[in-house]
């Protein structure tokens, strides 16, 4: 999900700086404002000065009961590129070089439930977590490749036009602790391709409408809270027509200063 | 939408200022030694219940948003909280709680601390470098905190300083009649050994002489496993236990299998303010404490 939203590194790194205001209200209300370079995927390095990047957050939280907890978000993160390159297909099926310039508009609402009997997680608690992401890219595609479709006479033409497209995805996951050392959880993960509007690059080049998904089940045993062996099973769908069935067994271990337990 | 959220801006700037002092405890003791000493002129939030593990507690968004309105911090320190206290406080961008400043009040800074590990690495398990932080069950440990949390309101709050000292000598007045009446009714516990869920009591143990002969924990914070509890009933024929104890929030299944082992009783304690329903205040704490151990002795 957050590869797909954030590119390989799997999350939106900013430099940059931060404002953040806790409303003082009993009820947890928090609001941040962002700004920074937006060198990293959505967005790129640009040859000029400015902020290539800004994002707007509130959060809203409270209990319900003693057992109960939720946390609730939007976010909003507006990145610029220029010159963002992806490798697509063209309508014969050859390698083409596509490049964006625009701006790029991410929504993410986020979700978080936690239960515990009597608000004592030790034993045994629950954790639902889910987000759901929106983006939008609008600006102008450069497209070349010696030979695809916008380049038939390998002379190094290359075919501008706009680019619109409305992308969407989603995961939801719970986890489940029965026991001080035993924890089970289920995630589903999917992406929705959307529309997608490649204006005068709609004549050479093909846009795979394919929803890409993926089921993971996993059950772990922590010895305390530094060590913990997880066996992972997935199905993952993500690429068109295969599916990828993934086993993973892991040995996690955290050392130094006891990190804190963050919501 | 943004009309609603100046709405609710708004209406959140225009609550009055609120005329007590906004205290925010980590654990029940502290929210009831701060009622006890500071009266009508404290409004008292406490972050956790009897029934909950106070190591084991999340940075919950509801803590966050107390601690943002909070005058003072009242923790015990000694590492207790250090599984979220410190985000919390971090995250809440209260500049008048962050440690060092006088609204942080840590009650372990003023007593002495027992069981202070002169070795510490993680194989001895989830070990408090500054010793045993349940530091609230020697009753006697509360007069030095009392006086000292009366002072830190009074720096806080000077109008209300007298009040405050008032608080405290009314508080501490009572608290040494009832001190002397729970040593005599515990007498008979003096020399008693235990076995202990986790090392929760050494300063009930301290105050009242009994002795804790073995953790049902291998290590601190280390879940009891089988072995160390069928050691512990093998133990038994040499040096045995009078009975089991564990807090009220801790599992019962651990102290129970050893209790039809060994055929001793297993012993539930309040631990701390609300772990009982008669732990509903201090003097109730110890009450119920003595109590409950003189059932578990006949």
């Amino acid at each position: 999900m957050y590869i797909a939203m954030f590119g390989p590194e799997a999350s939106f790194r900013e430099d940059g700086v931060q404002l953040k205001w806790l409303a003082p209200t009993p009820l947890f209300l928090e609001f941040g404002a962002e700004a920074g370079r937006g060198a990293n995927y959505p967005g790129t390095d640009r040859n000029k000065n400015g902020v290539g990047a800004w994002a707007l957050y509130a959060h809203l939280g409270d209990d319900l009961g003693v057992s109960n907890s939720w946390r609730a978000g939007a976010s909003y993160l507006r990145t610029s590129s220029d010159s963002r390159e992806a490798e697509f297909y063209d309508i014969n099926g050859l390698p083409a070089l596509a490049s964006f310039t625009g701006d790029t508009d991410t929504w993410l609402a986020d979700f978080v439930w936690k239960w515990a009997p009597d608000g004592n997680p030790k034993y045994q608690n629950f954790k639902f977590q889910s987000e759901y992401f929106w983006r939008k890219d609008k600006g102008s595609l450069n497209c070349s490749g010696l030979g695809s479709a916008c380049d038939p006479l390998a002379a190094g033409d290359t075919v501008g036009g706009d680019y619109n497209t409305n992308q969407r995805g989603w995961y939801a996951q719970g986890v489940f602790q029965f026991t001080p050392n035993w924890r089970a959880g289920l995630r589903y993960d999917q992406l929705d391709s959307g529309v997608q509007d490649l204006g005068a690059n709609a004549a050479n080049l093909v846009v795979e409408d394919y929803k890409p998904k993926r089921a993971t089940a996993m059950v772990d045993y922590s010895w305390s809270e530094y060590s913990r062996m997880r066996l992972q099973y997935a199905q993952d769908k993500s690429m068109f027509g295969i599916t990828d069935n993934q086993w993973i067994v892991q040995y996690i271990m955290s050392l130094g200063a006891h990190g804190a337990h963050k919501f | 939408m943004i009309k609603l959220l100046m709405t609710i801006l708004l209406a959140a700037a225009s609550v009055p200022a609120l005329a007590a002092l906004q205290v925010f405890a980590t654990v029940p003791e502290w929210g009831a030694l701060a009622r006890e000493i500071g009266g009508d002129k404290v409004s008292v939030f406490t972050a956790t219940t009897g029934l909950q593990d106070p190591h084991r507690i999340e940075a919950r968004p509801s803590l966050l948003a107390q601690a943002r309105r909070a005058d003072l911090v009242v923790a015990t320190g000694a590492d207790l909280e250090a599984g979220w206290l410190p985000l919390v406080v971090r995250d809440s961008g209260n500049a008048n709680i962050q440690p060092g400043r006088p609204g942080y009040f840590e009650a372990a800074r003023y007593v002495t601390m027992l069981d202070v590990p002169a070795v510490l690495d993680r194989s001895r398990g989830d070990i408090h470098a500054a010793g045993n932080p349940h530091i609230q069950l020697d009753p006697r440990n509360l007069f030095r905190i009392g006086e000292a949390l009366a002072a830190r309101l009074g720096e806080l709050d000077p109008p209300n300083a007298p009040a405050y000292q008032a608080g405290y000598k009314a508080f501490a007045d009572k608290w040494q009649a009832a001190i002397l009446r729970w040593e005599k009714e515990a007498l008979p516990l003096r020399g008693v050994p235990v076995l202990a869920h986790h090392d929760s009591f050494i300063y009930l143990a301290h105050w009242l002489g009994f002795k804790t002969t073995g953790t049902l924990e291998p290590k601190p914070g280390i879940e009891p496993t089988s072995g160390q509890l069928s050691g512990l009933v093998a133990r038994q024929q040499s040096t045995p236990a009078k009975m089991v104890l564990r807090t009220a929030y801790q599992s019962d299944g651990p102290s129970l299998w050893i209790a039809e082992k060994a055929g001793i009783p297993a012993v539930m304690l309040p631990f701390t303010v609300g772990g009982t329903p008669a732990a509903g205040d201090l003097f109730g704490l110890f009450d119920d404490t003595v109590q409950r151990m003189l059932k578990g002795l006949r």
